[in-house]
């Protein structure tokens, strides 16, 4: 099959002519793949998707989100997940198949207001997603300043294979909990530390379509790269990462140099 | 019948356009914070705000569609957009028009893609000088494009009327009040379809073909302006598409 250049569309822009499949935001009409978003489109072997540029979370299966708690019902939790649906939690998903409502109190589980990190394990148009959190890193997050991003811009956020990501962490000291759904939740020692990724989180929301970005956030965090940045990196000694920083940036997988519980979603996690 | 002067010796207009030009369009788009997608417009004189909430949670819920997005739409003019006061409740006009607009999108939007959830689309027109649907059908669609629906293609729309017995692109104010006819026309350029089609006052049936073909270039003309005003927001500062940068972009 014929490789399409990537381009940039608009809603009603034909990206292509002739027998292709349509994947992710495009539609296809008569002989043309037609995008449905703004945003950039490609080709794969498999057919023709086009990666949005805005618009809100809507769940997709196997995610992993970060959710509050709204309310309970004798039988489960609802969850507000940053989506037009409101997600559910089982209340047999924490204490089992033989969940009594008479027998187990569910408010010392989870009470409202509670954040969670759970797994998206079933979602179709007809009926509102359903949470677990039946595996390991996922449950109740216990502390950490919460913060809500475009969910278009996580992608960005985690960069390649988690690249964007550690940086930040690395040079802040911060621990950053990413769910799919654009909520994030950081947590760090000081408080330095946590403007100083707030403001590079903020950077990548904002500019999270120019190029070079990954070198915008370093100028920012004053993380010194392989190739000398101008100005002065005192800074960056102080803070203590910059000898670490080129060899862990190297590293492919977040949760295999995390040595607390939390999770950070990396890309083999994420479909 | 001696009609008002709209129409010069030199084919000069009231507002010194010509027969087949439009009124200046300004479009910026993502204005307001807290809307999932807005844009302002500046048709002309017109000064039209339009945010766009959503897909969100219906209510009251009773409401809700179980196989499709439900669209609502208020298109309301502010007590100070006319020169005398205009009440702020909604009125008769501002009712049918909010009706047309949410007509004139509907077929753009993917509601299939959202069932038991709402679009809110909220028209607020700040200063109106004639043709202020169009501008406001032109800068919705924008604004859901803005808020990251799934639309099958832009709408935009034009009118175009008849003033001095010619037929003249994009009524404004005077002319659609001292002419003799106005059509507001709504088109989805790519799908080649017409989603809003109005008419105050009499055609004959050459003339109603020459409006129709006219307010269709007019569409066309808006249709770039959205295009440019899209591109420049979302694309403006890029560099050209390679590999290195949509890689990072893409990365899920």
């Amino acid at each position: 099959m014929l490789e399409i250049k990537k381009k940039y569309v608009i809603p009603g822009d034909v990206i292509v002519e002739g027998n292709y499949k349509p994947l992710m935001n495009v539609i296809k009409k008569e002989n043309s793949i037609i995008s449905t978003r703004i945003g950039i489109a490609e080709s794969s072997k498999d057919g023709i998707r086009v990666i949005p540029l805005s618009g809100i979370y809507i769940p997709r299966i196997n995610d992993i989100v970060i959710g509050k708690i709204i309310d309970n019902s004798s039988l489960s939790w609802e969850v507000d997940i940053n989506s037009c649906f409101s997600a559910h939690l089982a209340a047999q998903d924490i204490f089992g198949r033989d969940f009594s409502p008479a027998r187990d109190d569910m408010k010392k589980r989870f009470a409202p207001g509670d954040l969670l990190t759970a797994r998206i394990i079933a979602f179709d148009r007809t009926r509102d997603p359903m949470l677990s959190i039946q595996e390991r890193d996922l449950g109740k997050i216990l502390h950490g300043e919460f913060l809500k991003i475009s969910s278009t811009r996580v992608p960005r956020l985690i960069g390649k294979r988690g690249s964007m990501i550690q940086t930040i962490e690395q040079a802040t000291q911060t621990k950053i909990l990413i769910g799919q759904n654009g909520i994030l939740v950081v947590s760090g020692q000081n408080h330095e530390g946590m403007s100083l990724a707030f403001q590079a989180i903020k950077m990548v929301e904002d500019e999270a379509h120019t190029s070079n970005l990954t070198q915008k956030v370093k100028d920012l965090l004053n993380v010194q790269d392989e190739s000398p940045q101008k100005g002065d990196n005192t800074t960056v000694g102080k803070e203590g990462y910059i000898n670490n920083n080129e060899n862990n940036s190297k590293t492919n997988d977040i949760e295999t140099n995390n040595n607390n519980s939390e999770i950070t979603i990396s890309k083999g996690e994420s479909s | 019948m001696n009609e008002t002067i709209l129409i010069d010796e030199s084919g000069k207009r009231t507002d010194g356009r010509s027969i087949d030009e439009l009124r200046e369009i300004k479009l910026t788009i993502g204005v307001l914070k807290k809307a999932n997608g807005s844009a302002f417009i500046e048709f002309g004189k017109n000064k039209i705000i339009v945010a766009v909430y959503g897909p969100r949670e219906v209510h009251p819920k009773h409401m809700a569609q179980p196989d499709k997005c439900v669209l609502r739409c208020r298109y309301h003019m502010s007590p100070f957009s006319t020169d005398t006061r205009k009440n702020p409740a909604p009125s008769r006009r501002e009712i049918e028009i909010s009706k047309v607009i949410r007509e004139a999108l509907e077929p753009a939007v993917v509601l299939e893609d959202y069932p038991r959830a709402a679009i809110d689309i909220f028209v607020e027109v700040l200063q109106a000088d004639g043709g202020s649907r169009c501008a406001g059908i032109t800068a919705a669609s924008v604004a859901l494009a803005d808020a990251g629906i799934n639309m099958r293609d832009l709408v935009a729309a034009c009118a175009a009327g008849k003033i001095n017995n010619k037929i003249a692109l994009d009524i404004n104010d005077v002319e659609d009040k001292e002419g003799s006819a106005d059509m507001p026309v709504a088109y989805l350029p790519n799908l080649e379809q017409i989603t809003l089609l109005q008419l105050d006052g009499i055609l004959n049936k050459s003339q109603f073909t020459e409006c129709l073909e006219k307010s269709l270039q007019g569409c066309k003309m808006v249709y770039e302006i959205q295009r440019k005003a899209l591109m420049e927001k979302y694309f403006g500062n890029d560099l050209p598409l390679d590999d290195e940068n949509t890689e990072e972009i893409k990365e899920e």
